[in-house]
């Protein structure tokens, strides 16, 4: 039997089994003193994850303090599986973003398609009914194999998931830069709704109460998972592929349908999903949340494998479970309410009052804990933070305008940019309709989904550029959010709250720790100016690749409340004859530009600025007119200026162009990447309202001539057929993969 | 009149094509579990899309032996409108009540888009409200939606106006670009694309209404009298 094999405490602590784990010799020490003797294998094994970074955030606790959380309407704040939001008439909004970037980095289709399931866990278990899910996806170039197999495999693992599961994926984000190639990042976002009354917490509360195991049954996949998110990727990373778990969406549609008819039993007490670290963190920390403690037979356990260690069980990270706490002797209710579905439930425990963590396994106490000490007393620790060399170097650099000979073949490589190119091949491959909420599908500035009988919606997005994070940390969190916020209130919606995915190199280099302090600083400033407050999220650490990180990226999950199905606005011109109007002023700032990216191969100076003040009330502006009803289209301008802008809002017809006049210098005006603007069209007879509520420049009218024109004083400086920048635009994510070497 | 909407484990469109009746047809709906054992009562059986038992052996094969399935082989030969949209019509492949298979898609990868269909026959109880090759827009969202019949059949059901619905631009490879099709009878119609996403223009298309009231239109006329 494999548990003889296990060494025994006075080896664990000798030979340094622990290290192995994650566990430094100062830790495991402290295990020592709080339990007053040397740990077995098993408690070990679960002090490791418990105090790894993914499950106790114990080097980024202190920056995550920073952030602000609470807001009138915030019904629950970090903490819980996921994040609530009030939206009025007794409803609420669950929203939360996860990575799943090392599993995926190794083995993509189950480490991309196992985030999708976790984080529709997270919400489900608050009660809610998830409505739709979102990603943010970052690879390296796509001229090599490698990535090219990473991308595919990654949406196909996102699809692959969300489609047989029945829930929409409605939006998202791709972007691709070298300093992923390694380590490509795959962050899952989950929306659900929810009537206050159902609110449901992750807590073991009453005395004697039942812990009950239901779902999938327990085997040995996923193991140290937690552990392994917690270390840099390396050449023998491979070697870890058994830390991915596999992933089964039929089992998580039965396990969605039968939870939330449970949702509203009154025999439930609490529930919390089991993921990472599985039935380690679940059990813990449900007690240690209600102030109880827990007790726990592992012969119980639904297992797939026989001669399962209490620490395999422990540990493993096999998906499709969650952990309950019913009332006691009404047990059999609940495993009626499972059985319709074929699903196990079944009583593997309760819980007590003396603040303990026991488990019992063939007989034998296998591990007795004070289980504060495994969920909340992880130690904390004050990384150094220095500021990176880089830094002042770009900070000293003038903004340099590229050279462009060539407008309209400018025009054309930047929408060829794999980060500006339609993402078609991509959404395509989402079920992004199903349940028939979907009023504004992928493609546009943010989804949007209505919600059934009512006259609301909700409007999502993910964003962040981290280009701008890299070369300013505190400008580019800023930017981050600012630009999530533009795209929510670009779709009439107004932003309720914010969901962060802290993606981030190795903690202890002291300029990665100071990048995600400063670009926290930026976006908690960001998030408190625009009533923003963060309500959950993610941290993961440790994304490098042999050394080398990749760039922060800080990504942000907003979602936003239309409150009148009429406010819904896309970014395509509608009309022959509209006006478009160009909101805010254009600086010649190409830091971490698409063109600068495309001219020089780098990126590199200062990123642009932001005016975070300007920036709320430009929003401000923008969706009271939007609300008025004087708004045909709304865009953001983002990656390509308004150049890119201006392509892409005509790509939602066929026949539809647009003359345009700019002024200065036209490569500033084109394809400068200056924040807070807004590009957006307005009926003639509209103008004189409009322009009441918006500061705006007028800057040219749609036509139906089919083609883009841009002048500049009189001269010409684009004229292009809209069905060739389309084109263009369309083909090369396709074109790109079709690439054989 | 009252439609069944059978549900499987794992069957996901079966909400959307509950509300496409309840709300914007205004007629009776319910919900069938999969293990029910009678159809009395209902006047039409709608087998919706999703991924039944997970769909992780060929599609529809494990979901044709719920016991449901010897009811709805029961309404359809009592004449009964038998409607199977996407994991619905591999279901009613697998079930034998209509000829051919599906394959995976040309592409191998899922696709899901609004696609132009045109409809080929319009005298169906499915169709009736249409125009003779009048051309729709219905989503289509599956991975195996590839359609395939033997050339002898292809024949039968050309010669029979079983092909009910085409696309005009073939998103998945289908033979004969064949979108949907009816058994010999005419009261089971098989489809890929979706027509309960087509039944509200907040959402793009509201193509897909008249399929249903063609259902209402043609059950009413046999049904109530003075209808």
């Amino acid at each position: 039997m494999l548990s003889t094999l296990e060494p025994n405490p006075e080896q664990i602590k000798q030979e340094k089994i622990y290290q192995q784990m994650g566990l430094s010799d100062e830790e495991f020490a402290m295990v020592e003193k709080i339990l007053g003797r040397t740990p077995n294998y098993t408690e070990t094994g679960l002090f490791s994850v418990m105090w790894s970074e993914h499950c106790s955030y114990k080097t980024s606790k202190p920056v995550l303090k920073r952030f602000p959380t609470a807001g009138q309407r915030v019904l629950q704040g970090p903490g819980e599986g996921a994040g609530i939001v009030d939206i009025g008439d007794g409803q609420a909004v669950v929203f939360k973003i996860e990575s799943h970037n090392h599993p995926s980095a190794i083995e993509p289709y189950q480490g991309a398609a196992t985030g999708v399931g976790g984080i529709i866990r997270d919400v489900f278990s608050m009660g809610a009914r998830p409505i739709a899910m979102l990603n943010s996806l970052r690879f390296g170039e796509l001229n090599k194999a490698r990535t090219r197999y990473l991308f595919k495999e990654v949406v196909a693992g996102i699809a692959g998931y969300g489609n047989c599961i029945g829930i929409p994926t409605v939006g998202g984000e791709v972007q691709f830069d070298p300093s992923y190639e390694g380590n490509p990042l795959v962050n899952a976002m989950c929306v659900g709704l929810i009537d206050h009354k159902d609110i449901k917490k992750g807590q073991a509360h009453g005395l004697g109460n039942t812990v009950m195991y239901v779902g999938a049954k327990t085997g040995r996949d996923g193991i140290h998972g937690a552990t392994f998110a917690s270390e840099e990727l390396t050449e023998d990373s491979d070697e870890k592929r058994p830390a991915v778990q596999v992933g089964d969406p039929f089992m998580e549609k039965l396990l969605l349908e039968a939870c939330l008819e449970l949702i509203q039993s009154d025999a439930l007490v609490g529930i919390q999903d089991m993921g990472a670290a599985g039935l380690a963190s679940s059990s813990s920390e449900m007690a240690s949340k209600a102030g109880m403690g827990i007790e726990m037979n592992l012969d119980l356990v639904p297992q797939r494998e026989t001669g399962m260690t209490a620490y395999e069980m422990m540990l493993s990270e096999s998906q499709e479970r969650m952990l309950i706490v019913v009332k006691k002797g009404r047990e059999q209710e609940i495993k009626d309410l499972f059985k319709k579905y074929d699903l196990d439930a079944v009583a593997i425990g309760q819980v007590t009052d003396d603040k303990q963590f026991r488990l019992f396994h063939k007989g034998e106490v296998v591990a007795d804990i004070p289980v504060d000490a495994l969920a909340e007393d992880a130690p904390v620790y004050h990384k150094p933070s220095k500021e990176p060399a880089y830094f002042a170097e770009f900070q000293e650099m003038d903004n340099e305008v590229p050279q462009v000979d060539d407008v309209k073949d400018t025009l054309l490589q930047l929408l060829c940019q794999p980060t500006i190119a339609s993402k078609e091949w991509v959404y395509e491959q989402y079920d992004y309709m199903v349940r028939t909420n979907t009023v504004v599908a992928p493609g546009s500035d943010a989804a949007v989904t209505r919600i059934r009988g009512t006259r609301k919606a909700l409007a999502m997005t993910t964003d962040c550029n981290s280009r701008f994070v890299y070369l300013d940390p505190v400008t580019g969190g800023k930017i981050a959010v600012a630009e999530a916020a533009r795209n929510i209130v670009c779709s009439g919606a107004e932003p309720l709250a914010i969901t962060d995915n802290l993606n981030f190199g190795n903690p202890e280099k002291p300029e990665v720790f100071w990048q995600i302090e400063k670009a926290a600083d930026g976006i908690s400033e960001a998030c408190r100016v625009l009533e923003t407050p963060v309500i959950g999220g993610n941290v993961s650490l440790y994304n490098e690749t042999s050394g080398t990180a990749i760039y922060p990226t800080p990504v942000i999950g907003m979602v936003g409340l239309v409150t009148d199905l009429d406010h819904i606005t896309t970014q395509h011109f509608k009309t022959s004859g509209d006006l478009i109007y160009l909101v805010g002023e254009t600086k010649a700032e190409f830091g971490g530009s698409e063109l600068q990216k495309l001219t020089y191969g780098r990126i590199f100076g200062k990123a642009p600025e932001l005016d975070i003040d300007t920036e709320k009330e430009r929003q401000q502006q923008v969706l009271a007119a939007i609300r008025a009803g004087v708004v045909q289209s709304a865009h953001d301008l983002s990656e390509g200026g308004l150049g890119v802008a201006l392509a892409e809002s005509l790509f939602g017809s066929e026949a539809l162009g647009a003359d345009v006049s700019i002024t200065g210098n036209h490569v500033t005006a084109l394809f400068s990447e200056t924040q807070t603007r807004f590009l957006l069209t307005v009926k003639k007879e509209d103008q004189a309202e409009f322009e009441r509520l918006v500061e705006a420049q007028w800057i040219g009218e749609v036509n139906d001539s089919g083609v883009l024109t841009v002048t500049n004083e009189g001269q010409t400086v684009v004229a292009a057929p809209v069905a060739e920048l389309k084109a263009a635009w369309r083909g090369a994510i396709p074109c790109l993969l079709k690439s054989r070497d | 009149m009252k439609f069944a909407v059978i549900v499987f484990p794992g069957s996901n469109c079966d909400v959307d094509m509950y509300h496409s009746i309840k709300d914007e047809l205004g007629e009776e709906v319910e919900y069938v579990w999969h293990d029910t054992e009678s159809l009395e009562g209902f006047d039409g059986i709608l087998l919706p899309g999703g991924f039944s038992y997970g769909d992780y052996l060929r599609t529809g094969a494990i979901a044709r032996f719920s016991k449901v399935m010897k009811e709805v082989v029961k309404a359809a030969e009592a004449g009964k409108p038998v409607l199977g949209v996407c994991n619905g019509f591999q279901i009613l492949l697998e079930a034998g009540l209509l000829p051919g298979a599906m394959r995976r898609n040309e592409s191998l990868s899922f696709i899901c888009k609004p696609v132009e269909l045109i409809v080929e026959n319009n005298q169906t109880m499915f169709t009736a409200e249409y125009q003779p090759g009048e051309s729709i827009t219905i989503p289509v969202a599956h991975g195996e939606g590839n359609y395939y019949c033997d050339e002898e059949m292809l024949e039968k059901l050309r010669a029979n106006n079983q092909i009910v619905f085409t696309y005009q631009q073939n998103p998945n490879g289908s033979l004969a670009d064949i979108a949907g099709i009816t058994n010999e009878k005419g009261n089971v119609l098989g489809m890929m694309p979706h027509p309960e996403r087509a039944v509200d223009g907040l959402l793009g298309s509201a193509d897909g209404l008249k399929l249903f009231q063609s259902i209402v239109k043609s059950w009413r006329e046999a049904h109530v009298v003075n209808a």
